[in-house]
Protein backbone atom coordinates (compact mmCIF):
# COMPACT_ATOMS: atom_id res chain seq x y z
CA UNK A 1 0.00 0.00 0.00
CA UNK A 2 1.17 3.06 -0.62
CA UNK A 3 2.04 5.54 2.30
CA UNK A 4 1.59 9.36 2.72
CA UNK A 5 4.76 11.27 3.89
CA UNK A 6 4.37 12.32 7.46
CA UNK A 7 3.42 16.07 7.84
CA UNK A 8 3.56 17.95 11.19
CA UNK A 9 0.80 20.89 11.29
CA UNK A 10 1.46 23.23 14.12
CA UNK A 11 -2.30 23.85 14.98
CA UNK A 12 -2.38 27.86 15.97
CA UNK A 13 -4.29 27.79 19.20
CA UNK A 14 -2.96 25.31 21.41
CA UNK A 15 0.47 25.64 21.38
CA UNK A 16 0.71 27.95 24.53
CA UNK A 17 -1.22 25.43 26.74
CA UNK A 18 0.53 22.98 28.56
CA UNK A 19 -1.60 20.03 27.70
CA UNK A 20 -0.94 16.66 26.17
CA UNK A 21 -3.34 14.51 23.64
CA UNK A 22 -2.60 11.35 23.48
CA UNK A 23 -4.68 9.28 20.70
CA UNK A 24 -4.64 5.51 21.21
CA UNK A 25 -5.02 3.36 18.41
CA UNK A 26 -5.58 -0.15 18.89
CA UNK A 27 -8.60 -3.02 17.01
CA UNK A 28 -12.01 -3.22 18.64
CA UNK A 29 -11.33 -5.82 21.93
CA UNK A 30 -8.04 -5.14 22.50
CA UNK A 31 -8.79 -2.54 25.41
CA UNK A 32 -7.76 0.44 23.75
CA UNK A 33 -10.59 2.03 25.44
CA UNK A 34 -9.69 0.78 29.26
CA UNK A 35 -6.18 2.03 28.79
CA UNK A 36 -7.16 5.54 27.98
CA UNK A 37 -9.70 5.48 30.82
CA UNK A 38 -6.95 4.22 33.43
CA UNK A 39 -4.37 6.83 32.38
CA UNK A 40 -7.18 9.86 33.21
CA UNK A 41 -8.30 8.35 36.33
CA UNK A 42 -4.44 8.19 37.48
CA UNK A 43 -3.82 11.28 36.29
CA UNK A 44 -6.55 12.85 38.18
CA UNK A 45 -5.65 10.95 41.39
CA UNK A 46 -2.43 12.83 40.90
CA UNK A 47 -3.93 15.79 41.47
CA UNK A 48 -3.71 16.52 37.46
CA UNK A 49 -7.00 17.57 35.22
CA UNK A 50 -7.84 14.81 32.50
CA UNK A 51 -9.91 13.47 29.52
CA UNK A 52 -10.41 9.94 28.09
CA UNK A 53 -13.06 9.10 25.59
CA UNK A 54 -13.31 6.90 22.71
CA UNK A 55 -13.68 7.68 18.71
CA UNK A 56 -17.49 7.81 19.56
CA UNK A 57 -19.83 5.44 18.03
CA UNK A 58 -19.97 1.85 16.84
CA UNK A 59 -16.78 -0.29 17.41
CA UNK A 60 -16.84 -4.05 16.18
CA UNK A 61 -14.19 -6.21 17.50
CA UNK A 62 -11.16 -6.59 15.99
CA UNK A 63 -11.61 -2.76 13.51
CA UNK A 64 -8.75 -0.62 13.69
CA UNK A 65 -10.31 1.89 16.72
CA UNK A 66 -8.53 4.56 18.30
CA UNK A 67 -8.98 6.25 21.70
CA UNK A 68 -8.03 9.29 23.37
CA UNK A 69 -6.52 11.32 26.62
CA UNK A 70 -5.97 14.86 27.54
CA UNK A 71 -3.76 15.59 30.29
CA UNK A 72 -3.14 18.54 31.57
CA UNK A 73 -2.19 20.72 34.64
CA UNK A 74 -4.57 22.80 34.33
CA UNK A 75 -8.37 22.89 33.82
CA UNK A 76 -9.02 21.33 30.24
CA UNK A 77 -11.48 23.65 28.73
CA UNK A 78 -11.83 21.92 25.20
CA UNK A 79 -14.10 19.29 23.75
CA UNK A 80 -12.85 19.85 20.62
CA UNK A 81 -11.33 15.78 18.89
CA UNK A 82 -7.99 15.43 19.03
CA UNK A 83 -6.26 15.99 16.06
CA UNK A 84 -2.77 16.88 16.87
CA UNK A 85 -1.69 14.52 19.18
CA UNK A 86 1.80 15.00 21.11
CA UNK A 87 1.70 11.25 21.88
CA UNK A 88 0.17 8.30 19.67
CA UNK A 89 0.40 4.59 21.32
CA UNK A 90 -0.22 1.77 18.76
CA UNK A 91 -1.27 -1.36 20.77
CA UNK A 92 -1.38 -3.92 17.42
CA UNK A 93 2.03 -4.63 15.53
CA UNK A 94 -0.20 -4.85 12.41
CA UNK A 95 -1.57 -1.05 12.71
CA UNK A 96 1.18 0.79 11.29
CA UNK A 97 0.77 -0.63 7.99
CA UNK A 98 -2.94 -0.06 7.71
CA UNK A 99 -3.58 3.46 9.36
CA UNK A 100 -1.47 6.67 9.54
CA UNK A 101 -0.70 6.40 12.69
CA UNK A 102 1.73 9.73 12.70
CA UNK A 103 -1.46 11.59 11.13
CA UNK A 104 -1.15 15.40 12.48
CA UNK A 105 1.54 14.07 15.02
CA UNK A 106 2.59 18.06 16.78
CA UNK A 107 6.54 18.79 15.74
CA UNK A 108 8.59 17.16 18.61
CA UNK A 109 5.44 14.46 19.18
CA UNK A 110 6.79 10.20 19.54
CA UNK A 111 4.77 7.52 17.99
CA UNK A 112 4.92 4.22 20.57
CA UNK A 113 4.71 1.17 18.80
CA UNK A 114 4.09 -2.77 19.57
CA UNK A 115 6.59 -4.18 17.46
CA UNK A 116 9.18 -6.72 17.17
CA UNK A 117 10.97 -4.66 14.24
CA UNK A 118 14.26 -2.54 14.90
CA UNK A 119 13.91 1.36 14.51
CA UNK A 120 15.48 0.89 10.80
CA UNK A 121 12.60 -1.64 9.74
CA UNK A 122 10.07 0.76 11.07
CA UNK A 123 11.22 4.39 9.98
CA UNK A 124 11.74 1.70 6.42
CA UNK A 125 8.41 0.15 6.52
CA UNK A 126 6.29 2.70 7.93
CA UNK A 127 7.87 6.08 6.34
CA UNK A 128 8.22 7.25 10.43
CA UNK A 129 10.60 10.16 10.57
CA UNK A 130 9.58 11.04 14.21
CA UNK A 131 10.55 9.87 17.38
CA UNK A 132 10.14 6.88 18.41
CA UNK A 133 9.66 4.31 21.28
CA UNK A 134 9.25 0.31 20.98
CA UNK A 135 8.34 -2.44 22.69
CA UNK A 136 7.43 -6.08 21.96
CA UNK A 137 4.43 -6.00 24.15
CA UNK A 138 3.51 -8.84 22.10
CA UNK A 139 5.97 -11.41 23.77
CA UNK A 140 5.26 -9.70 27.16
CA UNK A 141 1.99 -9.75 27.24
CA UNK A 142 1.82 -13.56 26.54
CA UNK A 143 4.64 -14.37 29.25
CA UNK A 144 3.02 -12.07 31.36
CA UNK A 145 -0.30 -12.69 31.37
CA UNK A 146 -0.45 -15.63 29.03
CA UNK A 147 -2.99 -13.91 26.21
CA UNK A 148 -1.14 -11.05 23.60
CA UNK A 149 -3.68 -7.98 25.42
CA UNK A 150 -1.05 -5.40 24.99
CA UNK A 151 -3.14 -2.61 26.31
CA UNK A 152 -1.88 -2.23 30.21
CA UNK A 153 1.56 -3.99 28.86
CA UNK A 154 1.43 -0.62 26.10
CA UNK A 155 0.80 1.64 29.58
CA UNK A 156 4.60 0.89 30.91
CA UNK A 157 5.66 1.78 27.53
CA UNK A 158 3.85 5.24 27.25
CA UNK A 159 4.95 6.21 31.06
CA UNK A 160 9.06 5.36 30.21
CA UNK A 161 8.70 7.21 27.08
CA UNK A 162 6.78 10.15 28.22
CA UNK A 163 6.14 10.65 31.79
CA UNK A 164 2.37 11.59 31.18
CA UNK A 165 1.13 10.27 34.62
CA UNK A 166 3.06 8.26 37.68
CA UNK A 167 3.60 5.09 38.16
CA UNK A 168 2.12 4.74 41.37
CA UNK A 169 -1.15 6.71 40.43
CA UNK A 170 -1.20 4.34 37.42
CA UNK A 171 -0.78 0.90 39.91
CA UNK A 172 -3.62 2.25 41.78
CA UNK A 173 -6.12 2.50 38.37
CA UNK A 174 -5.28 -0.46 37.36
CA UNK A 175 -5.87 -2.80 40.79
CA UNK A 176 -9.08 -1.11 41.23
CA UNK A 177 -9.90 -1.94 37.38
CA UNK A 178 -8.88 -5.54 37.10
CA UNK A 179 -8.92 -7.02 40.98
CA UNK A 180 -7.91 -10.57 40.90
CA UNK A 181 -5.77 -10.14 37.76
CA UNK A 182 -4.45 -6.92 37.93
CA UNK A 183 -0.96 -8.20 39.86
CA UNK A 184 -0.19 -10.07 36.34
CA UNK A 185 -1.23 -6.65 34.35
CA UNK A 186 1.01 -4.48 36.64
CA UNK A 187 3.64 -6.77 35.81
CA UNK A 188 3.51 -6.79 32.31
CA UNK A 189 3.43 -3.19 32.35
CA UNK A 190 6.38 -2.65 34.63
CA UNK A 191 8.36 -4.98 32.23
CA UNK A 192 6.96 -2.84 29.30
CA UNK A 193 8.54 -0.13 31.26
CA UNK A 194 11.86 -1.31 31.79
CA UNK A 195 12.22 -2.89 28.05
CA UNK A 196 10.92 0.08 25.76
CA UNK A 197 13.52 1.39 23.88
CA UNK A 198 13.26 5.41 23.14
CA UNK A 199 15.03 6.57 19.96
CA UNK A 200 16.74 10.15 20.39
CA UNK B 1 -13.60 17.71 52.12
CA UNK B 2 -14.90 15.56 48.97
CA UNK B 3 -12.09 14.73 46.56
CA UNK B 4 -12.02 14.90 42.27
CA UNK B 5 -11.86 11.44 40.90
CA UNK B 6 -11.94 10.44 37.49
CA UNK B 7 -15.07 9.31 36.16
CA UNK B 8 -17.03 8.30 33.28
CA UNK B 9 -19.67 11.34 33.46
CA UNK B 10 -22.68 8.89 32.86
CA UNK B 11 -21.47 6.76 35.88
CA UNK B 12 -21.69 10.33 37.71
CA UNK B 13 -25.11 11.30 37.03
CA UNK B 14 -26.50 8.16 37.81
CA UNK B 15 -24.32 8.71 40.91
CA UNK B 16 -26.03 11.70 41.86
CA UNK B 17 -29.26 10.16 41.13
CA UNK B 18 -28.14 7.59 43.92
CA UNK B 19 -27.34 10.37 46.35
CA UNK B 20 -30.21 12.35 45.41
CA UNK B 21 -32.44 8.88 46.92
CA UNK B 22 -34.26 8.38 43.74
CA UNK B 23 -37.61 5.83 44.53
CA UNK B 24 -38.78 4.90 41.32
CA UNK B 25 -36.92 4.99 38.20
CA UNK B 26 -38.55 3.66 35.31
CA UNK B 27 -35.98 3.59 31.86
CA UNK B 28 -35.21 2.03 28.97
CA UNK B 29 -32.08 2.36 27.27
CA UNK B 30 -31.21 3.92 24.30
CA UNK B 31 -27.47 5.49 22.95
CA UNK B 32 -25.82 7.28 24.17
CA UNK B 33 -28.43 7.45 27.63
CA UNK B 34 -27.66 3.83 28.42
CA UNK B 35 -24.58 3.92 30.82
CA UNK B 36 -27.07 5.70 33.18
CA UNK B 37 -29.68 3.61 33.52
CA UNK B 38 -27.51 0.45 33.19
CA UNK B 39 -25.33 1.49 36.17
CA UNK B 40 -28.81 2.42 38.23
CA UNK B 41 -30.01 -1.06 37.74
CA UNK B 42 -26.81 -2.44 38.75
CA UNK B 43 -26.87 -0.23 41.86
CA UNK B 44 -30.26 -0.98 43.11
CA UNK B 45 -29.88 -5.11 42.20
CA UNK B 46 -26.75 -4.75 44.20
CA UNK B 47 -28.12 -3.28 47.38
CA UNK B 48 -26.54 0.30 46.82
CA UNK B 49 -29.61 2.10 46.07
CA UNK B 50 -33.16 1.07 47.74
CA UNK B 51 -35.26 2.17 44.71
CA UNK B 52 -37.56 0.78 42.18
CA UNK B 53 -35.92 0.00 38.65
CA UNK B 54 -38.46 -0.82 36.00
CA UNK B 55 -37.48 -2.11 33.13
CA UNK B 56 -40.49 -0.62 30.95
CA UNK B 57 -40.95 -1.79 27.09
CA UNK B 58 -40.23 1.77 25.70
CA UNK B 59 -39.93 4.81 26.77
CA UNK B 60 -43.70 5.74 25.88
CA UNK B 61 -44.98 3.69 29.12
CA UNK B 62 -41.28 5.00 30.77
CA UNK B 63 -42.94 8.27 30.94
CA UNK B 64 -46.08 7.11 31.42
CA UNK B 65 -44.39 5.08 34.59
CA UNK B 66 -42.84 7.98 36.07
CA UNK B 67 -46.30 10.09 36.21
CA UNK B 68 -47.91 7.35 38.32
CA UNK B 69 -45.17 7.20 40.80
CA UNK B 70 -44.72 10.79 40.98
CA UNK B 71 -48.71 10.87 41.12
CA UNK B 72 -48.41 8.30 43.88
CA UNK B 73 -45.78 10.59 45.35
CA UNK B 74 -42.37 9.13 44.93
CA UNK B 75 -38.89 10.63 43.68
CA UNK B 76 -38.79 9.71 40.32
CA UNK B 77 -35.78 9.56 38.27
CA UNK B 78 -35.59 8.97 34.18
CA UNK B 79 -32.97 9.20 31.33
CA UNK B 80 -33.36 9.60 27.65
CA UNK B 81 -32.30 10.26 24.17
CA UNK B 82 -33.06 11.16 20.66
CA UNK B 83 -36.08 8.83 18.99
CA UNK B 84 -36.77 7.66 22.75
CA UNK B 85 -37.24 10.95 23.93
CA UNK B 86 -39.69 11.53 20.93
CA UNK B 87 -41.43 8.75 21.90
CA UNK B 88 -42.17 9.95 25.54
CA UNK B 89 -43.20 12.99 23.48
CA UNK B 90 -47.20 12.37 24.16
CA UNK B 91 -46.75 11.68 27.65
CA UNK B 92 -43.98 14.52 28.29
CA UNK B 93 -46.64 17.37 28.44
CA UNK B 94 -48.24 15.47 31.20
CA UNK B 95 -46.85 15.71 34.64
CA UNK B 96 -45.78 19.35 33.36
CA UNK B 97 -48.92 20.63 33.45
CA UNK B 98 -50.46 17.89 36.33
CA UNK B 99 -47.49 19.86 38.78
CA UNK B 100 -45.72 16.56 39.11
CA UNK B 101 -42.20 16.58 40.03
CA UNK B 102 -39.77 14.66 38.48
CA UNK B 103 -36.19 14.62 37.19
CA UNK B 104 -34.98 13.58 33.51
CA UNK B 105 -31.09 13.32 32.44
CA UNK B 106 -31.58 13.77 28.44
CA UNK B 107 -28.44 13.04 26.94
CA UNK B 108 -28.78 14.92 24.10
CA UNK B 109 -28.51 13.67 20.60
CA UNK B 110 -29.60 14.06 16.58
CA UNK B 111 -32.75 12.86 15.77
CA UNK B 112 -33.48 10.46 12.26
CA UNK B 113 -32.64 10.67 9.50
CA UNK B 114 -30.69 9.94 8.30
CA UNK B 115 -30.02 7.69 11.56
CA UNK B 116 -27.22 9.48 13.82
CA UNK B 117 -26.37 8.45 17.13
CA UNK B 118 -24.34 11.40 17.94
CA UNK B 119 -24.74 15.14 19.51
CA UNK B 120 -26.76 17.91 18.84
CA UNK B 121 -29.82 19.55 20.60
CA UNK B 122 -32.66 18.86 17.85
CA UNK B 123 -34.09 16.04 20.40
CA UNK B 124 -34.57 18.59 23.11
CA UNK B 125 -35.90 21.45 20.59
CA UNK B 126 -38.71 19.14 19.37
CA UNK B 127 -40.05 19.02 23.12
CA UNK B 128 -38.90 22.72 23.67
CA UNK B 129 -42.64 23.54 24.92
CA UNK B 130 -42.82 20.53 27.22
CA UNK B 131 -43.35 23.16 30.19
CA UNK B 132 -40.53 21.04 32.02
CA UNK B 133 -37.92 23.70 33.66
CA UNK B 134 -34.45 22.76 31.33
CA UNK B 135 -31.04 23.26 32.41
CA UNK B 136 -27.85 22.71 29.82
CA UNK B 137 -24.22 21.13 31.61
CA UNK B 138 -21.58 22.35 30.25
CA UNK B 139 -19.16 19.99 31.71
CA UNK B 140 -19.54 16.66 33.67
CA UNK B 141 -19.31 18.26 37.49
CA UNK B 142 -22.35 20.59 36.16
CA UNK B 143 -24.19 17.39 34.90
CA UNK B 144 -24.15 16.25 38.53
CA UNK B 145 -24.78 19.41 40.44
CA UNK B 146 -27.77 20.34 38.16
CA UNK B 147 -29.14 16.73 38.51
CA UNK B 148 -28.96 17.71 42.47
CA UNK B 149 -30.69 21.12 41.76
CA UNK B 150 -33.62 19.66 39.84
CA UNK B 151 -34.52 17.24 42.74
CA UNK B 152 -34.31 20.36 44.75
CA UNK B 153 -36.50 22.62 42.57
CA UNK B 154 -38.59 20.20 41.22
CA UNK B 155 -39.91 19.41 44.79
CA UNK B 156 -39.99 23.17 45.82
CA UNK B 157 -43.86 23.51 47.47
CA UNK B 158 -44.43 26.57 44.91
CA UNK B 159 -42.59 25.01 41.93
CA UNK B 160 -44.04 21.48 41.66
CA UNK B 161 -42.60 21.13 38.17
CA UNK B 162 -40.35 18.07 36.35
CA UNK B 163 -37.03 18.84 35.27
CA UNK B 164 -35.35 18.10 32.46
CA UNK B 165 -30.95 18.27 32.79
CA UNK B 166 -29.36 18.36 29.67
CA UNK B 167 -25.90 17.44 28.34
CA UNK B 168 -24.43 16.88 25.21
CA UNK B 169 -24.49 12.62 24.23
CA UNK B 170 -20.86 11.54 23.94
CA UNK B 171 -19.07 14.79 23.76
CA UNK B 172 -19.96 14.67 27.68
CA UNK B 173 -21.62 11.36 28.46
CA UNK B 174 -18.99 8.88 27.69
CA UNK B 175 -15.78 11.09 28.55
CA UNK B 176 -13.88 10.13 31.90
CA UNK B 177 -13.03 13.47 34.14
CA UNK B 178 -12.84 14.77 37.17
CA UNK B 179 -15.90 14.77 38.96
CA UNK B 180 -16.17 15.91 42.83
CA UNK B 181 -19.14 13.65 44.33
CA UNK B 182 -20.82 15.13 47.02
CA UNK B 183 -21.10 13.38 50.47
CA UNK B 184 -24.32 11.79 51.50
CA UNK B 185 -24.94 14.28 54.57
CA UNK B 186 -24.80 17.02 52.57
CA UNK B 187 -26.95 15.81 49.61
CA UNK B 188 -29.45 14.92 52.44
CA UNK B 189 -29.27 18.18 53.75
CA UNK B 190 -29.74 19.64 50.60
CA UNK B 191 -32.43 17.43 49.83
CA UNK B 192 -34.91 16.76 52.25
CA UNK B 193 -37.26 14.03 51.93
CA UNK B 194 -40.06 14.69 49.23
CA UNK B 195 -43.64 15.81 50.88
CA UNK B 196 -45.90 16.39 48.17
CA UNK B 197 -48.49 18.60 48.20
CA UNK B 198 -50.84 16.11 47.02
CA UNK B 199 -50.90 12.82 46.02
CA UNK B 200 -52.80 9.47 45.27
CA UNK B 201 -53.85 8.34 48.71
CA UNK B 202 -56.55 5.91 48.99
CA UNK B 203 -57.11 7.46 52.41
CA UNK B 204 -57.49 10.75 51.11
CA UNK B 205 -58.71 10.26 47.79
CA UNK B 206 -58.23 12.76 44.54
CA UNK B 207 -58.81 12.91 41.39
CA UNK B 208 -55.49 13.71 39.12
CA UNK B 209 -55.39 14.52 34.97
CA UNK B 210 -59.38 15.04 34.39
CA UNK B 211 -60.86 16.28 31.38
CA UNK B 212 -60.30 20.08 31.00
CA UNK B 213 -63.56 21.65 29.27
CA UNK B 214 -63.01 24.51 27.46
CA UNK B 215 -64.57 26.20 30.51
CA UNK B 216 -61.02 25.09 32.47
CA UNK B 217 -58.22 24.11 30.02
CA UNK B 218 -57.07 27.69 29.17
CA UNK B 219 -56.92 27.99 33.01
CA UNK B 220 -55.19 25.01 34.05
CA UNK B 221 -52.71 25.81 30.76
CA UNK B 222 -52.70 29.85 32.29
CA UNK B 223 -51.53 28.29 35.32
CA UNK B 224 -48.63 25.77 34.22
CA UNK B 225 -47.12 29.05 32.28
CA UNK B 226 -47.13 30.75 35.30
CA UNK B 227 -46.10 28.20 37.16
CA UNK B 228 -43.03 27.86 35.30
CA UNK B 229 -42.27 31.76 35.03
CA UNK B 230 -42.52 32.50 38.71
CA UNK B 231 -39.94 29.24 39.02
CA UNK B 232 -37.37 31.04 38.40
CA UNK B 233 -36.91 33.03 41.41
CA UNK B 234 -37.39 29.52 43.06
CA UNK B 235 -34.15 28.14 40.71
CA UNK B 236 -32.08 30.93 41.45
CA UNK B 237 -32.65 29.76 45.20
CA UNK B 238 -32.37 26.42 44.70
CA UNK B 239 -28.79 27.37 43.17
CA UNK B 240 -27.71 29.85 46.40
CA UNK B 241 -28.56 26.93 48.64
CA UNK B 242 -26.37 24.42 46.64
CA UNK B 243 -23.58 27.20 46.70
CA UNK B 244 -23.90 26.83 50.57
CA UNK B 245 -23.33 23.47 50.85
CA UNK B 246 -21.32 22.68 48.01
CA UNK B 247 -19.68 25.66 47.27
CA UNK B 248 -20.24 25.25 43.72
CA UNK B 249 -22.05 28.61 42.48
CA UNK B 250 -24.06 28.61 39.33
CA UNK B 251 -26.76 31.41 37.79
CA UNK B 252 -29.23 30.88 34.84
CA UNK B 253 -26.79 32.44 32.30
CA UNK B 254 -22.98 32.93 32.68
CA UNK B 255 -20.45 35.47 31.16
CA UNK B 256 -17.18 34.80 29.99
CA UNK B 257 -15.42 38.34 29.35
CA UNK B 258 -18.08 40.01 28.41
CA UNK B 259 -15.95 43.22 30.06
CA UNK B 260 -16.10 46.08 27.13
CA UNK B 261 -17.15 43.00 24.09
CA UNK B 262 -18.68 44.43 21.25
CA UNK B 263 -19.30 41.29 19.95
CA UNK B 264 -21.01 38.18 21.83
CA UNK B 265 -20.96 34.46 21.19
CA UNK B 266 -24.13 33.22 22.76
CA UNK B 267 -24.04 29.02 23.42
CA UNK B 268 -25.34 26.06 25.09
CA UNK B 269 -24.18 22.94 26.69
CA UNK B 270 -20.60 21.83 26.23
CA UNK B 271 -19.64 23.83 22.92
CA UNK B 272 -19.44 26.52 25.75
CA UNK B 273 -15.75 25.29 26.86
CA UNK B 274 -14.30 25.26 23.72
CA UNK B 275 -16.58 28.33 22.95
CA UNK B 276 -14.36 29.98 25.35
CA UNK B 277 -10.99 28.71 24.62
CA UNK B 278 -12.08 30.60 21.25
CA UNK B 279 -12.41 33.75 23.38
CA UNK B 280 -9.00 33.68 25.11
CA UNK B 281 -7.79 33.31 21.67
CA UNK B 282 -9.72 36.32 20.33
CA UNK B 283 -8.89 38.40 23.24
CA UNK B 284 -5.19 37.42 22.66
CA UNK B 285 -5.32 39.43 18.88
CA UNK B 286 -6.97 41.94 20.73
CA UNK B 287 -10.69 41.49 19.56
CA UNK B 288 -13.18 42.47 21.60
CA UNK B 289 -14.84 39.19 21.86
CA UNK B 290 -17.02 37.61 24.96
CA UNK B 291 -19.48 34.64 25.15
CA UNK B 292 -23.04 34.50 26.81
CA UNK B 293 -23.77 30.69 28.36
CA UNK B 294 -27.47 29.79 28.20
CA UNK B 295 -27.83 27.33 31.28
CA UNK B 296 -31.25 28.00 31.88
CA UNK B 297 -33.30 27.82 29.22
CA UNK B 298 -36.90 27.30 30.55
CA UNK B 299 -38.04 29.21 31.77
CA UNK B 300 -35.83 31.59 29.71
CA UNK B 301 -34.17 34.37 31.77
CA UNK B 302 -34.71 37.36 29.75
CA UNK B 303 -33.52 39.52 32.15
CA UNK B 304 -30.47 37.94 33.24
CA UNK B 305 -29.72 37.17 29.61
CA UNK B 306 -30.37 40.93 28.66
CA UNK B 307 -28.12 42.38 31.91
CA UNK B 308 -25.49 39.96 30.55
CA UNK B 309 -25.23 41.03 26.92
CA UNK B 310 -24.60 44.82 28.57
CA UNK B 311 -23.98 47.17 25.97
CA UNK B 312 -22.23 44.54 22.96
CA UNK B 313 -23.22 45.71 19.63
CA UNK B 314 -23.12 42.39 17.65
CA UNK B 315 -24.46 38.66 18.98
CA UNK B 316 -23.65 35.69 17.32
CA UNK B 317 -26.12 33.14 18.25
CA UNK B 318 -25.19 29.24 18.54
CA UNK B 319 -28.01 26.67 18.07
CA UNK B 320 -27.18 22.83 18.04
CA UNK B 321 -30.34 22.26 16.11
CA UNK B 322 -31.78 23.07 12.39
CA UNK B 323 -35.76 23.37 12.54
CA UNK B 324 -36.33 23.33 8.23
CA UNK B 325 -38.61 25.79 6.56
CA UNK B 326 -37.85 28.04 10.19
CA UNK B 327 -36.76 31.72 10.83
CA UNK B 328 -33.82 30.51 12.34
CA UNK B 329 -32.75 28.05 14.84
CA UNK B 330 -34.91 28.50 18.27
CA UNK B 331 -32.10 29.57 20.61
CA UNK B 332 -31.76 32.45 17.71
CA UNK B 333 -35.42 32.54 17.00
CA UNK B 334 -35.79 33.27 21.65
CA UNK B 335 -33.59 35.77 21.34
CA UNK B 336 -34.58 37.74 18.62
CA UNK B 337 -37.97 37.75 19.66
CA UNK B 338 -36.52 38.95 23.48
CA UNK B 339 -34.60 41.70 22.06
CA UNK B 340 -36.98 43.02 19.34
CA UNK B 341 -37.58 46.75 18.80
CA UNK B 342 -35.62 47.04 22.72
CA UNK B 343 -33.80 50.12 22.33
CA UNK B 344 -30.04 49.88 21.65
CA UNK B 345 -30.56 46.17 20.85
CA UNK B 346 -27.61 44.64 19.01
CA UNK B 347 -27.41 43.23 16.00
CA UNK B 348 -28.35 39.27 16.28
CA UNK B 349 -27.12 36.65 13.58
CA UNK B 350 -27.77 33.41 14.27
CA UNK B 351 -25.75 29.86 13.25
CA UNK B 352 -26.30 26.50 13.60
CA UNK B 353 -23.30 24.19 13.98
CA UNK B 354 -22.40 20.82 15.37
CA UNK B 355 -25.28 19.33 13.93
CA UNK B 356 -25.20 14.82 14.38
CA UNK B 357 -21.53 14.75 15.90
CA UNK B 358 -19.78 17.38 13.48
CA UNK B 359 -17.12 19.15 15.55
CA UNK B 360 -17.49 22.25 16.84
CA UNK B 361 -14.20 24.04 16.92
CA UNK B 362 -12.26 26.90 18.02
CA UNK B 363 -11.34 27.75 14.40
CA UNK B 364 -15.25 27.41 13.89
CA UNK B 365 -16.03 30.07 16.65
CA UNK B 366 -13.67 32.52 14.98
CA UNK B 367 -15.40 31.59 11.61
CA UNK B 368 -18.74 32.34 13.90
CA UNK B 369 -17.11 36.23 14.57
CA UNK B 370 -15.63 36.77 11.31
CA UNK B 371 -19.12 36.13 9.70
CA UNK B 372 -20.78 38.22 12.08
CA UNK B 373 -18.77 40.98 11.89
CA UNK B 374 -19.37 41.35 8.00
CA UNK B 375 -22.51 40.53 8.35
CA UNK B 376 -23.44 43.52 10.74
CA UNK B 377 -21.68 45.64 7.79
CA UNK B 378 -23.51 44.31 5.08
CA UNK B 379 -26.68 42.26 5.74
CA UNK B 380 -26.93 38.84 4.54
CA UNK B 381 -29.24 37.40 2.76
CA UNK B 382 -30.63 34.57 4.92
CA UNK B 383 -31.42 35.02 8.52
CA UNK B 384 -29.15 32.32 9.56
CA UNK B 385 -26.25 30.22 8.45
CA UNK B 386 -24.80 26.55 9.03
CA UNK B 387 -21.59 26.63 9.40
CA UNK B 388 -18.93 24.12 8.45
CA UNK B 389 -21.37 22.89 5.33
CA UNK B 390 -19.29 20.54 2.77
CA UNK B 391 -20.93 22.00 -0.49
CA UNK B 392 -20.47 19.82 -3.74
Amino acid sequence: MERTEVCFIIPKVQETIKMKEVRLHGRGGQGGVTSAELVAIAAIAEGKYAQAFPSFGPERRGAPVAAFIRVSDDQIRTREKVYHPDIVVVLDPSLPALVNVAEGLREGGIVILNTEKSEEEIRKDFGLQCKLAMVDANTIAREELGLPITNTTMLGALLKATGIVSMEPLEHALEKRFGRIAPKNKAAMKRAFKETVVTG
Amino acid sequence: MTKRVGMEVSIAVAEAAKLARAEVIPAYPITPQTHIVEHLSEIIADGELDAEFVPVESEHAAMSCCVGAAAAGARVFTSSSSQGLSLMSEILYIPSTMRLPMVMAVVNRALSAPISIWNDHQDIMVQRDIGWIQTFAENGQEAVDLTLHAFRVAEMKSVHLPVAVNLDGFILSHVIEPIELPDQEDVDKYLPRFKPRYKLDPRKPISMGPVGIPEIYTEAKVAHDRAIKNSKKMIVKAWKEFAEIFGREYHPIESYRTEDADLLLVTMGSISETAMTAVDAMRDRGEKVGLVRIRLWRPFPGLEFRKAIGKAKILAVVDRCLPPGAVCGPVGAEIRSFLYKIPGAPKIFSFVAGLGGRDVTVERFEEMVDKARAYAKKRPRELYEVIGVREQ
